[in-house]
């Protein structure tokens, strides 16, 4: 089965399991509020499976689709109340709607001052992933399967290959994302240091539409743009970006020289911590002029 | 061509497309030297809506040099450029829509905040023009009232309503659900709603009288309205003869041509041509009985002075797409009647949009409060061609 699920009613604190179980854990991670780690895996929860990947500088999981496309989302060990690891790197691999779903147990209303308290551990290898939710006094476990991490895609994108580099305010880049016209099934992303500079294009079934974003618009916080570049990248695989686009208040897109998109998302939770998005794309196979 | 225009006008651009696109699938398109026309119709050619942008609506309007052009793409697609009408107020602070007919294309563009230019090119095809002809003028019941007042009253109809049946008499003004003859007794739920003269700005009623048409297609002017703020305007005659439901200022004018059940149109047996309307109702077969000379609705595409059909006495159960001949888009009108005459047999009817000629009259701001004292009565309707 791959889902444990123990609600216990009553006031019994997350703190108080026993010493030795404790001991057993390679991997506690506590937060008073399960948002700041739910709200940004939702940000790439595209695909069931996620690696998961802990170190001492915190937790990254990955999610890919189609060898294609790679999605991290970083939130660093001073994120948490408690972030214990007791090896360099733990990896293991869980169903994330599922992780997602037990994260969101208590239904994830926004009452303010009412919050989601999580103690997320891990005992190693072969061993589930346990989840203790705790909300007004109701104490949920829930253990999660685990399986053998698969390992992450290496898109080998390096700050020294970078060509073209911007970064928006995500409000802007928002808007265009929700009026995409989904019948267009590629994205084209012109990156150039003269007109149009940054321009994002569709080609759908009644026609074609431009976006453009001027290098002085002040919407621009940075345009390093060396070459021009048209690449254009599958609809499908770019469109569950906008998560991460809406929760983010700005984002870096960069191409590097093999037309690889890396679009970084600086997301604030809940508490004001920063977190990282980031996207990784690589171009759609038939690059024709317009 | 080539116009723009900025500020909240965009917004009422953007209205009028989301209006239009509730009678039906296509966005006809038609610039010429006394403004802009947008017009749709619906599949079963009974209802029909038309605006009117006069050039006083843009900050910038170049008709094109080719007088006879229309074009007519698919109104989802440019539904799309103005999608979000919120994000439209907040961002964009004009709109420049440009035709470019070599290449079969409409460019529009959108100036936003922060520099930012949303460019959409989308393609159309030429297309025979589509008017209507009618004349609000000669029916003999007119009702205008503040937007306020029509959508309170349709509030308390059920979205899923097909008809609403409209009835005047004496002081008084009834709305109620169309319910069918074979409804179910069981499930029918009758709702009406009676309001007096004095609710409405204007109250013109030559007889008693009770017509039925889709309330859909009335949403669809009432969403335009109240966000213009303009009075509706609704303009009848006899059950069977279209209601026309108008909204207009002095750089705009909208009109919506809706067909209305004929009085033994409940009859099944009654001959009909057209596709069913509005889901499974009976089609009506309306404006197919005498008078249609008067206020058909047609597509009319001859030249000048030369009717398009026979004005008949009799009833013709030809389907009115048949009248579609390739010549050239009718130019020719009448001076628009007095309020209750009927236009002799053979003459054709004014085109409504001689109403929102740009004239030094029509400079001022004020919105047309009494609708039977359109300016347009006096226009010269030379001035069109």
């Amino acid at each position: 089965m791959l889902l444990q699920v123990f609600a216990l009613l009553g006031s019994m604190p997350l703190s108080t399991q026993s010493q030795s179980e404790s001991d057993e854990y390679i991997l506690v991670a506590s937060l008073d509020n399960a948002r700041n780690l739910s709200n940004i895996l939702k940000a790439i929860s595209f695909k069931d499976h996620a690696i998961f990947n802990a170190t001492q500088n915190g937790l990254k999981v990955t999610v890919e689709d189609s060898k294609c496309l790679q999605a991290n989302a970083f939130i660093q060990a001073d994120i948490f109340q408690e972030f214990t690891i007791r090896q360099d790197v733990i990896g293991f691999q869980v169903n994330l709607t599922v992780l997602l779903d037990c994260l969101t147990i208590f239904g994830g209303s926004t009452v303010p001052g009412v919050s989601t308290a999580l103690r997320m551990c891990y005992i190693g290898y072969g061993y589930p992933l346990t989840l203790f939710l705790e909300e007004a006094g109701v104490v949920t476990v829930c253990k999660i399967n685990t399986q053998e991490p698969e390992e992450p895609l290496d898109f080998d994108f390096c700050s020294t290959n970078v060509t073209n580099k911007v970064i928006l305010q995500s409000d802007s880049l928002k808007e265009a994302f929700s009026e995409l016209d989904m019948t267009s099934e590629v994205l084209q992303l012109t990156m150039s240091p003269s007109h149009p500079y940054f321009r994002l294009s569709t080609f759908g079934n009644s026609g074609n539409a431009h976006y453009d974003y001027p290098k002085d618009s002040d919407m621009m916080e940075l345009f390093q743009c060396t070459k021009t570049q048209k690449n254009r990248y599958k609809m499908s695989l770019l469109k569950p970006s906008t998560k991460a686009l809406g929760l983010s208040c700005k984002v870096s897109v960069r191409t590097d020289s093999r037309g690889f998109l890396s679009l970084q998302y600086l997301v604030r939770n809940d508490d004001g911590q920063i977190c990282f998005v980031e996207y990784y794309c690589c171009p759609d196979e038939e690059v024709d002029e317009e | 061509m080539d116009c723009v225009s900025t500020g909240g006008n965009v917004k009422v651009l953007a209205k009028a497309i989301h209006s239009l696109s509730r009678i039906g699938e296509e966005l006809y398109l038609e610039p010429m030297e006394d403004g802009l026309t947008l017009r749709a119709v619906n599949s079963s050619r009974s209802a029909f809506a038309c605006f009117m942008l006069s050039p006083l609506f843009f900050q910038r309007y170049q008709a094109p040099p080719d007088q006879a052009f229309h074009c007519k793409m698919p109104i989802k697609s440019v539904q799309a450029v103005f999608r979000s009408l919120s994000s439209l107020e907040r961002s964009v602070e004009k709109c420049r829509i440009q035709m470019n007919s070599e290449k079969s294309r409409l460019t529009i563009t959108l100036h936003c905040k922060h520099g930012l230019l949303k460019t959409h090119n989308l393609s159309f095809q030429d297309c025979e023009s589509l008017q209507a002809v009618f004349d609000k003028e000669s029916r003999g019941n007119v009702l205008q009232a503040q937007p306020r007042l029509w959508v309170d009253t349709v509030l308390h109809f059920p979205p899923s309503l097909e008809e609403v049946c409209v009835s005047v008499s004496g002081e008084r003004v009834w709305l109620k659900n169309h319910v069918e003859d074979d409804a179910d007794p069981s499930r029918a739920m009758m709702t009406e709603l009676c309001l007096s003269s004095e609710e409405f700005d204007h109250f013109a009623i030559s007889s008693q009288n009770s017509i039925t048409f889709c309330l859909k297609e009335l949403r669809g002017l009432l969403t335009f309205a109240e966000s213009s703020g303009l009075p509706v305007s609704m303009y009848f005659d006899d059950p069977g003869s279209p209601v026309v439901l108008s909204v207009s200022d002095s750089v705009l004018e909208a009109n919506f041509v809706l067909a209305t059940l004929s009085e033994d149109s409940h009859q099944h047996s009654h001959s009909n041509s057209k596709a069913e309307r509005c889901k499974a109702q009976p089609p009506p077969d309306d404006f197919m009985s005498d008078d249609m000379d008067s206020y058909l609705i047609a597509m009319e595409t001859s030249e000048l002075a030369v009717p398009s059909y026979e004005p008949a006495p009799h009833p013709c159960s030809t389907n009115h797409r048949a009248r579609l001949s390739s010549t050239r888009q009718e130019e020719e009108e009448e001076e628009e009647e007095e309020l209750l005459d009927r236009p002799p047999s053979k003459k054709f009817c004014s085109l409504f949009f001689g109403s929102v000629l740009p004239a030094s009259t029509q400079l001022t701001s004020q919105t047309t409060r009494s609708q039977e004292v359109l300016a347009s009565d006096s226009e010269d309707e030379g001035e069109k061609e």
